[in-house]
């Protein structure tokens, strides 16, 4: 069958390039040590280190997990440096401060950091390894009363906020990669939105690493007080390496009374190389809390890159009548292994969720959804949709489905689709009898697999998402 | 039997399809064994014959289906080597196929394949791409000539069409994509007798002297309404016995029995 799809050829990635600037790194490994050395550096508040060392001690007891459906050798903790920076003078006080380098890094990456900002109307921050570089559109935003800095800043300038939500949804000690982030996490973005603004512009952050041996331990949270509203976009790059590096990261959403929440992520780590050396270890901890009645997180991702991803996108549906959402588009291509999903805690009453999840296998990939919905004995008339299909490109991959429920409350509604499918040949042949390359008609097809994931995410990044996809494929039909 | 076209080729210029002993398997099972055919310019020739003759694999081949294994004989198209081209490359110079079975693809708008197509298409032809206005223009115009609801433009590439949408779409994108050959393969199949008027009268409006069609069809019905200039009969591999529109009466009159218990020196004389 399927003899258009064959072997699967090489395919470029295009962030792989490393930036050359002189960065202060610390020495590999890891101990109480470090974490106060990181702290100082931070020059962080006492009730943060003392944080960090309580998550610190308690993941020493904990063993890292192993039920994913993934592969890797045993990582060592002590091998990886913990801190590293672009020196550059400390906090640039504008643009025309940050290192030129940097900037024409993210120039590269094609992210809005100056002039261009000003027209893509976004506001970014720009983390770069351990440290956030720039953030624009601060002044703006702040007329509004909306914090939107890195997460070392508010932690310096708004304590009392970060103190107050800081491992509100995902505790230092939820599971062994949130409770290690939680130990050394160096930087990140934070954003508060206050009661009844909407958000006028999108909100991002780009993470790069550059830094060779290093871990990115980086912590997003993000409050939408009472009403407001707000949509955020996270994308990531790496060089192409040929030891894998490790990505720790914990992102908390907190979403009030009427408030709203969309969380869109391109995740585009360096995957690996097509006999799968080296690339990111993505082993992520996203979490939102509607808190309030009638609030919604919608956390829309795909895919495309890392070696291995092991990220469960959840929500905690709390306040009555509140919504949570998950769009997921996850491919993996030569040797790249992901298993990824989300959780649908129920305990309001009323609550609804929704999951959508597409996924794509080519050459050696391995694809796993894992879902959980779970109806708690409170939530009455709660409501949940599932829809997961696989698509597969070739005979060498593998997608797998593993959806749990749990149902404490007999008023709930649940529903479950499931689909797996092959590209098929006659697909690709009526295509290209209507003029189609081969490669465009694969494109044509995953993309319109795809279409209910793209149409959630903002405009440009939707027409990213779908060249990064075909980026990401390219090669894999003979 | 001399070759009357309604159209006289150009001068100097030969027939558009020549295929020459033709053979052809699926799945080590031979199906063409040696098919010879002629086709100029502007003519619309029938293919016609029983199940399992073999109609549509030779339709298949002559689009460049991979699953099919061509074994032996030549296909010259415009005078070059046809089955060196990949299926779509063939498309590009003007081969246009509508499938008898047209496939389903989830979440691909209609209007976004045949702009696509049709963009490859002009990429190769020289042309500059259209951009949406125009495209959209264009279709406003071509879908008048099948009929077809202009909501089906948007849904998604046959997904939920009934049976004769699908055959509707079929034209439409022969419309759109303007080919110099046209393979239609059993398109009048499933069509009730308005569907079936409706898309002969689209297939009617597209022919002209530029355009040449093969007609593979079961039935006779679809040639009252398309009047062919040359019908071929199609059995066991080979083309038995071709004639004008009178054979395709002749046949629906004796059925296809009547060729099989022919002599073979007669279908011998069947090669045009």
């Amino acid at each position: 069958m399927n003899e258009p799809i064959q072997d699967l050829a090489n395919r470029e990635y295009r962030y792989g390039f490393v930036t050359p600037i002189e960065s202060e790194t610390i020495p590999p490994g890891l101990s109480e040590e470090v974490i106060r050395l990181i702290s100082a550096k931070k020059q962080e508040p006492e009730f943060l280190l003392e944080w960090r060392l309580k998550a610190y001690r308690h993941w020493l007891t904990m063993v890292e997990p192993s039920w994913a459906r993934v592969e890797y050798p045993p990582i060592d903790y002590q091998s990886i440096s913990y801190y590293s920076a672009p020196r550059q003078k400390r906090g640039p006080k504008s643009l025309d401060e940050v290192d030129p380098e940097l900037l024409r890094t993210y120039e590269k990456l094609g992210i809005p950091l100056g002039e261009q900002a000003a027209l893509a109307g976004i506001a970014v921050d720009a983390v770069f390894d351990s440290v956030s570089v720039a953030t624009t559109f601060k002044e703006k935003l702040g007329s509004m009363g909306i914090i939107f800095c890195s997460f070392s800043e508010a932690v310096r300038e708004h304590p009392e906020l970060v103190r107050r939500w800081l491992g509100s949804v995902v505790p230092a000690t939820d599971n062994f990669f949130a409770a290690l982030n939680s130990a050394v996490f160096t930087d990140g973005s934070f954003a508060y939105i206050p009661k009844g603004v909407r958000c006028p512009m999108e909100l991002s952050t780009y993470f790069r690493i550059n830094a060779a041996s290093t871990g990115q331990f980086e912590r997003t949270l993000i409050v939408a007080d009472e009403g407001a509203t707000v949509s955020y976009l996270e994308g990531c790059t790496a060089p192409m390496r040929d030891e894998n590096q490790l990505h720790a990261a914990v992102v908390e959403l907190v979403a009030l009374d009427d408030a709203t929440i969309k969380y869109s992520t391109v995740q585009n780590w360096y995957p690996g190389d097509r006999e799968g050396k080296g690339g990111i270890y993505n082993f992520v901890t996203k979490r939102g809390h509607c808190k309030g009645a009638r609030s919604k997180i919608s956390w829309t991702q795909v895919e495309t890159g890392s070696a291995i991803t092991w990220k469960y996108p959840s929500c905690i549906l709390q306040g009555d009548d509140s919504i949570g959402e998950f769009y997921s588009v996850a491919l993996t291509n030569n040797f790249q292994q992901a298993d990824t999903g989300t959780k649908m805690i129920h305990i309001g009453r009323n609550t609804r969720s929704t999951i959508v999840s597409k996924g794509i296998s080519a050459g050696h990939g391995q694809n796993t959804y894992r879902g959980m919905v779970k109806i708690l004995k409170g939530a009455a008339g709660a409501r949940n949709y599932s829809q997961c299909d696989s698509l597969l490109l070739g005979d060498r991959c593998g997608a797998h489905t593993f959806p749990y429920v749990e149902v404490g409350n007999a008023t709930a509604q649940l529903e479950h689709e499931a689909s797996t499918s092959r590209i098929g040949e006659d697909q690709l042949f009526y295509c290209r009898q209507r003029g189609l390359s081969t490669e465009d008609a694969v494109n044509l097809i995953v993309n319109g697999f795809c279409k209910e994931v793209f149409r959630e995410l903002p405009m440009e990044f939707a027409v990213e998402a779908q060249k990064l996809l075909s980026v990401s494929l390219e090669g894999s039909v003979g | 039997m001399s070759e009357i076209g309604k159209t006289a080729p150009a001068a100097g210029e030969g027939p558009l399809l020549e295929v020459r002993g033709l053979r052809a398997a699926v799945g080590g099972k031979e199906i063409l064994r040696g098919v010879d055919l002629t086709v100029r310019r502007g003519e619309v020739h029938a293919i016609m014959g029983p199940n399992g003759s073999g109609k549509s694999t030779l339709a298949q081949v002559l689009a460049g289906r991979e699953s099919y294994e061509v074994s032996g004989g030549e296909v010259l198209y415009q005078g070059r080597d046809l089955l060196a081209l990949s299926p779509e490359e063939r498309a590009r110079e003007g081969l246009f196929l509508a499938f008898q079975y047209p496939v389903e693809i989830p979440g691909v708008s209609n209007l976004y394949l045949l702009k696509a197509g049709l963009n490859a298409v002009r990429r190769h032809r020289g042309l500059q791409e259209l951009d949406a206005v125009e495209f959209l223009a264009l279709m406003r115009e071509k879908v008048k000539i099948v009929a077809m609801d202009e909501a089906l433009l948007k849904r998604a590439v046959n997904e939920g069409f009934s049976g004769g949408e699908k055959k509707r779409n079929e034209i439409l994108q022969m419309a759109v994509l303007d080919p110099t050959l046209a393979i239609l393969d059993e398109t009048d199949s499933g069509l009730d007798i308005d569907a079936l008027r409706i898309v002969s009268d689209g297939i009617n409006a597209l022919r002209g002297p530029r355009r040449s069609m093969v007609l593979v069809t079961h039935y006779q019905r679809l040639l009252d309404y398309v009047v062919p200039d040359r019908v071929h009969v199609l059995s066991g591999g080979r083309i038995v016995r071709s004639g004008d529109k009178d054979l395709a009466l002749e046949l629906e009159r004796k059925g296809y029995s009547w060729i099989d218990e022919s002599a073979p020196e007669e279908l011998a004389r069947g090669r045009v």
